[in-house]
């Protein structure tokens, strides 16, 4: 049977679609749910291997992007997440899904009620939202979504607020130590961005595009690994065919396989 | 009004503590290009204010969790002392005159404001009853008086016409609640006078004119009654330009001294029908399967699917509030889309502003900068567009001193559809559904604003005009009515746009009948009078027809989707619309007179003869002598020209992964593509179709006929650069015009009417639909009236069998040939050349349409079947020599280039065309591309080199030698080495 993945759905959500469509070439059966109809329904999670936060602009971005999905997921869907996440399931939050993450505390991980946060996604350096294809280097062999990737990930990003930060440098770094840091913005010939833009396309520390918990089963990125699961969507398919982000949904369903 | 004695004010101040905050630096960047030098730094700041019964640790709560971001902000948290305290903006700054606070005015659309009510509940607050936003600049510099404070707040940091300032602290202005409103006036037509007549129009701001008014008075006369205040309004928004587009379905006497040149028809008994439904009528397309009839054009697609387009402009709004005038624009053309039953798929924009270097002084009084108009406009378009999650994939932008009072803001929608999908069976006893956003006084009559000419106090006079979007409610009715529409739970559906639930419920009743209640329409906030609530043109709404066993599945998805939705009456077969407010009748008009009843206008037109003979060359082009390297990168730094990069990459154009071609293209994604291609993910084959545009306001001042021709070219040439079959291209006409009043205005349209008839058919193009904006004038304090330029955009949506057969425009190899395809007549007049060359201007005839173009087109698509073309791209502003530039700049490549015997190469290099394209072929393509241009004007012009050089030459002399980095440089970057601009 293939894996089934949750999609969350809030009012904004707008890359479900995408989302749903490469989790189904990837061999995945997606399902995209609306919170309300998970709040009142009580669908069992338990029914699900993979958990998918997707891209858009949940209420609107309103007091910062992701923080009051955030909210909808410390507030109504606590245990639900946590069990997901203790669990070892495949969990990938993209774009507003990582900001949500972020901004719930679920990653970098799950800190107590009283630490205060460390990790943040603030306003791109260049003060603008920006859509642009980037490269991003699969980086850590803990995150179940990245294990094993060889190839440079073409996608594209479309954020205003991607920038990653942290309330002290050496949390970026211990971040990398740990394996972490799951993908990075590059040079599309694997050459590191060193932070310059725009191949690092919004300032982020360490180049960093996703991160992911220590378990290694969240990730969370701000690009679009969805967005390119066709030839026809790279602008650089004569140049430099390949460079998929399939691979990256392959893997996810593959780990879901076994959960 | 007096607040509860437990209510307190709580005011939050978010700091961003990071060291580089790049909000506040933009606003320092935006200071000095308004030429403020004096300040050094500006912070800006977040406030929000919440008013009800909440204690210090709630609030406290609220702050830490809610209202900042711990990592890079602090909260300040404040008790406000004096709650009662009036809504002022004179309040005495309280700490320094280095503070302005900005706020909304009460009733402006605040969707932060809602949510944090909304999350405070999530919670456990819920005693919060007003939530407010604002923001806070903190500025540093020295010598601020505070004029110059006083300056910058109206200038920059807010717009008087939704928000106020105040030096120092600003208290906020909560949406007073207010009495129910049932009033209703009522005018007693029948014995009123002309003069009478004329009144009550100016004072309703219902631009009827006296016959129209006569004809309500006739009507009354008749009927032996009065009209109520709702009845003569709803008349003014139905019969208004903006819904029935009067002008455009006029009968024209034309006067034409000189028929020397070109004759047009004596009369037009309908100028509309005569001319462009004429032409799509004779095409006869059978791939258009609706033109004309509905919310947008529908066209076939991929044999299951259909693909609808349709493109408006807000151009009044955007003139006086420019983010949220874009933003509702695209908001109201997405509704179109929806209102055919499709799912948006893409968003185009074409943008005309004043120039961005205007001077303070010279601008019209009343007016806002050009330079801010753009930067609203364009956030505005992004905010909507990219949160509703649909790709923003083509577009122009135009400078010219004509927009600086009148910028015009076209926003177009593409939708697809299984094929068939919309329904149209209203049946008697159908319930009339709204969905989505509450009611409020935004937008009054504004169908009616935008058919009147704007002067210095328009801004405050049409405050309530002013509408801003919620773009996140919007996306919800797409995700309900997709749904709704797969499940067939609705017979019939519109949109709510200019005109509100007036126009949208009067529309989708005309056919049948209906009662409405007015009360249970859902308003933002009491105390709106029954017409403000009929009248109302609050975004976000659709207008369903729903038989009464659906509404238990219809509701439940709602609540799911958390869409609101009102069931505020039912379908009859009266042929009447009645509506109620409680017990009372308020409105009582037969469909006939409401909709058929509007006399015909009867307008002048006066042909004014071109200042040149059409084809007219001036030889001065052989005698000038300029340095042509030069002329090259100042055309290219044009702001016309030059990279639009920076806009392109605040929408995001790549989200639905559809976006085949995308605005930007080449091996550093930053070339000008001709235009888009989408092969949308829901459709299941390789077709893909393609958007394009062409508009040349510069043509339209010297040749409003040939300009249409011109433009319609341009757009299906577009299209066909980027691999779409010339067969099946459909147009979109939109037209931005001055007071049709004036005869030598409508003398313009009438020409371009008739260019628009003669170029359908020449191109075997039809038209699906269109829009028409007329009073784009302003009439300044001086009294003197300023219209634009006339200004046609024809939209184009071509179609491919396969997305592999696309083309981008930049060179992809060295050694392949680059060939120059089409009739080359290159012409000066209203040429870039001609606008960077001001004062050595060459004037002459604007430059022909070929009759052969469409031939050429056809044979050329037959090369780009048989995969033969590598590259293509137009020649278009700026001639042939910069539309090689561009292509060498998309694929960093250099071209070597012989021009053959020629006398006059400044004419050739920068001489404007139509019908012409530049193609790379590879080296062993030769004799098969060839072959199949044979007998067909096709040049080989030179070859792709490694080198990045733009040579060229006449018969081995040197004519021009460019530099790669410097073509770059002009044009990315608008710096001519040299320092010359």
């Amino acid at each position: 049977m293939k894996p089934r993945a949750l999609i969350l759905f809030a009012q904004g959500t707008n890359r479900d679609g995408d989302a749903a469509h490469a989790l189904e070439l990837a061999g995945g059966q997606a399902q995209v749910i609306p919170l309300k109809t998970l709040r009142e329904q009580k669908i069992a999670w338990s029914d699900y291997q993979m958990l998918v936060l997707p891209g858009g602009f949940s209420y609107a971005d309103a007091l910062g992007a992701g923080k009051l999905l955030a909210l909808d997921l410390s507030h109504y869907f606590l245990d639900e997440v946590q069990s997901f996440v203790s669990a070892g399931k495949p969990v990938i939050g993209i774009c507003n899904g990582f900001q949500a993450l972020i901004k719930s505390g679920i990653l970098p991980d799950s800190r107590a009620a009283n630490e205060p946060a460390w990790a943040t996604l603030t306003y791109n350096q260049g003060n603008h939202f920006e859509c642009r294809w980037v490269s991003l280097e699969p980086s850590s062999q803990k995150c179940l979504w990245t294990r094993g990737l060889t190839q440079t990930i073409d996608c594209p990003v479309a954020h205003g607020e991607g920038n990653f930060q942290v309330s002290d440098p050496a949390r970026a770094k211990k971040l990398l130590d740990n394996d972490q840091v799951a993908l990075v913005y590059t040079h599309p010939d694997g050459k590191s961005a060193d932070g310059v833009y725009p191949i690092n396309p919004n300032g982020s520390i360490l180049d960093i595009a996703g991160i992911c918990n220590a378990q290694g089963n969240v990730l969370g990125l701000m690009p679009h690994p969805e967005d390119h699961v066709y030839p026809f969507q790279t602008p650089d398919r004569i140049h430099r065919p390949g460079h998929f982000g399939l691979p990256l949904f392959i893997n996810g369903v593959r780990h879901a396989a076994d959960c | 009004m007096k607040i509860n004695g437990s209510s307190a004010v709580y005011r939050f101040v978010i700091k961003q503590n990071t060291a580089n905050d790049p909000r506040s630096s933009g606003y320092l960047s935006d200071t000095l290009s308004l030429g403020i030098h004096q300040i050094q730094e500006i912070q800006c700041q977040d406030l929000y204010f919440l008013r009800g019964r909440i204690d210090p640790e709630q609030a406290a709560l609220l702050a830490n969790q809610l209202l900042h971001d711990p990592v890079t902000q602090s909260v300040e948290t404040t008790l406000l002392e004096n709650p009662t305290h009036p809504n002022t903006t004179t309040k005495k700054p309280l700490s320094s005159l280095q503070i302005i606070e900005v706020a909304y005015r009460p009733g402006v659309t605040d969707s932060v404001a809602e949510q944090i009510q909304r999350a405070a509940r999530i919670l456990g607050i819920s005693t919060i009853n007003a939530a407010s936003t604002g923001l806070r600049f903190v500025i540093k510099g020295q010598e601020l008086s505070e004029s110059l404070l006083q300056e910058l707040a109206k200038r920059l940091l807010s717009n008087p016409v939704i928000q106020y300032f105040t030096l120092g602290e600003i208290f906020p202005a909560f949406s007073e609640t207010a009495k129910k409103n049932d009033l209703v006036e009522r005018f007693n037509f029948r014995d009123m006078d002309d003069e009478d007549l004329l009144r009550l129009s100016t004072e309703r701001r219902a631009a009827l004119n006296l016959t129209e008014m006569q004809t309500i008075r006739s009507y009354c006369q008749q009927e032996k009654r009065d009209l109520s205040d709702i009845e003569f309004e709803m008349l003014a928004q139905t019969w208004s330009e903006h819904c029935v587009h009067k002008t455009f379905k006029s009968q024209v006497t034309v006067e034409q001294n000189d028929p020397s040149t070109r004759s047009f028809p004596k009369e037009y008994e309908h100028l509309f029908n005569q001319t462009i439904r004429a032409a799509t009528q004779q095409v006869s397309a059978p791939w258009v399967l609706s033109a004309f009839t509905e919310n947008a054009g529908i066209v076939e697609f991929d044999g299951t699917n259909e693909i609808s387009f349709k493109v408006e402009t807000h151009n009044h709004p955007s003139a006086i509030e420019p983010f949220g005038g874009a933003n509702t624009g695209i908001g109201g053309v997405i509704r179109d889309i929806i209102g055919v039953s499709a799912k948006p798929v893409a968003s185009t924009d074409i943008l005309c502003f004043g120039p961005s270097d205007m001077r303070m002084e010279d601008l019209p009084d009343g007016v806002i900068h050009p330079r801010r108009i753009a930067s609203g406009v364009i956030a505005g378009i992004q905010d909507y567009g990219n949160k509703m999650g649909i790709p923003t994939v083509n577009g122009a932008i135009w400078y010219d001193p004509g927009y600086t009072a009148n910028p015009l803001v076209f926003c177009g929608s593409i939708g697809i559809a299984p094929r068939g999908a919309n329904p149209h069976d209203i049946t008697s006893g159908d319930h009339i559904i709204v969905l989505g956003g509450r009611t409020g006084r935004d937008g009054l009559r504004g169908a009616t604003f935008s058919s009147m000419t704007m002067n210095a106090q328009t801004g405050e006079v049409s405050g309530a005009s002013v509408q801003i979007g919620a773009p996140v409610v919007e996306k919800g009715l797409v995700d309900v009515l997709m749904l709704a529409r797969d499940q067939h739970l609705y017979h019939a559906i519109t949109d709510c746009g200019a005109g509100g639930l007036s126009s949208a419920v009067g529309e989708i009743v005309s056919e049948t009948g209906g009662d409405v209640q007015l009360a249970d329409v859902p308003l933002k906030y009491p105390g709106l009078a029954p017409w403000e609530i009929w009248l109302s043109e609050a975004q976000e709404r659709m207008v369903i027809a729903v038989p009464a066993e659906n509404l238990y599945l219809l509701r439940s998805l709602c609540g799911q989707y958390e869409v609101e939705m009102t069931d505020i009456g039912v379908f009859n077969r009266s042929n009447r619309l009645r509506i109620f407010y409680g017990e009372k009748l308020v409105l009582d008009l037969e469909n006939q007179f409401l909709h058929h009843g509007l006399p015909q206008r009867h307008y002048s037109a006066q042909i004014i003869p071109q200042r040149f003979k059409p084809g007219e060359q001036n030889p001065l082009s052989r005698s000038q002598n300029i340095d042509r390297n030069v002329t090259l990168l100042r055309l290219l730094a044009h702001a016309n020209i030059a990279s639009k990069e920076q806009v392109i990459r605040d929408y995001d154009h790549e989200v639905q992964g559809g976006t085949v071609v995308k605005p930007l293209c080449g091996i550093q994604h930053d070339g000008p593509s001709d235009g888009s291609v989408i092969k949308p993910l829901l459709s299941q084959t390789k077709d893909a179709f393609v958007l394009s545009n062409g508009l040349n306001p510069e043509y339209g001042k010297l040749d409003p006929y040939q300009m249409t021709l011109l433009v319609i070219d341009e757009a299906i040439r577009n299209a066909v650069a980027c691999g779409a079959d010339p067969d099946r291209i459909a147009l979109l006409d939109n037209f931005c015009w001055g007071d049709p009043n004036r005869p030598e205005i409508m003398g313009d349209l009438v020409q371009a009417a008739q260019a628009c008839y003669d170029g359908a058919l020449r191109y075997h193009a039809p038209f699906i639909s269109g829009k028409d904006s007329f009073n784009n004038e302003y009439l300044g304090s001086d009294g003197k009236i300023q219209a634009i330029p006339p200004t046609l955009l024809i939209s184009a949506l071509g179609w491919m069998p396969d997305w592999e057969q696309a083309l981008t425009m930049d060179l992809k190899q060295a050694g392949d040939l680059l060939y120059l395809v089409g009739s080359f007549k290159p012409a000066f007049g209203g040429s870039h050349f001609n606008l960077v060359n001001s004062n050595s201007a060459i004037e002459e005839s604007v430059p022909l349409c070929s009759e052969t173009n469409p031939q050429l087109y056809r044979t050329f698509y037959h090369a780009v079947q048989q995969r033969l073309v590598i590259a293509c791209h137009d020649l278009s502003e700026g001639g042939l020599a910069v539309s090689i530039a561009e292509m060498m700049i998309a694929g960093r490549l250099g071209t070597s280039l012989e021009l053959g015997a020629n006398p006059d190469p400044l004419r050739t290099l920068f001489g404007e065309t139509a019908g012409c394209l530049l193609v790379e072929v590879s080296p062993q393509n030769k004799i098969a591309f060839e072959a199949i241009m044979e007998n067909l004007p096709c040049r080989l012009l030179g070859t792709v080199e490694t080198d990045p050089t733009l040579h060229a030459a006449n018969q081995g002399a040197a004519l021009m030698d460019v530099e790669l980095p410097a073509l770059v440089k002009a044009w990315k970057d608008r710096v001519i080495e040299g320092g010359q601009r």
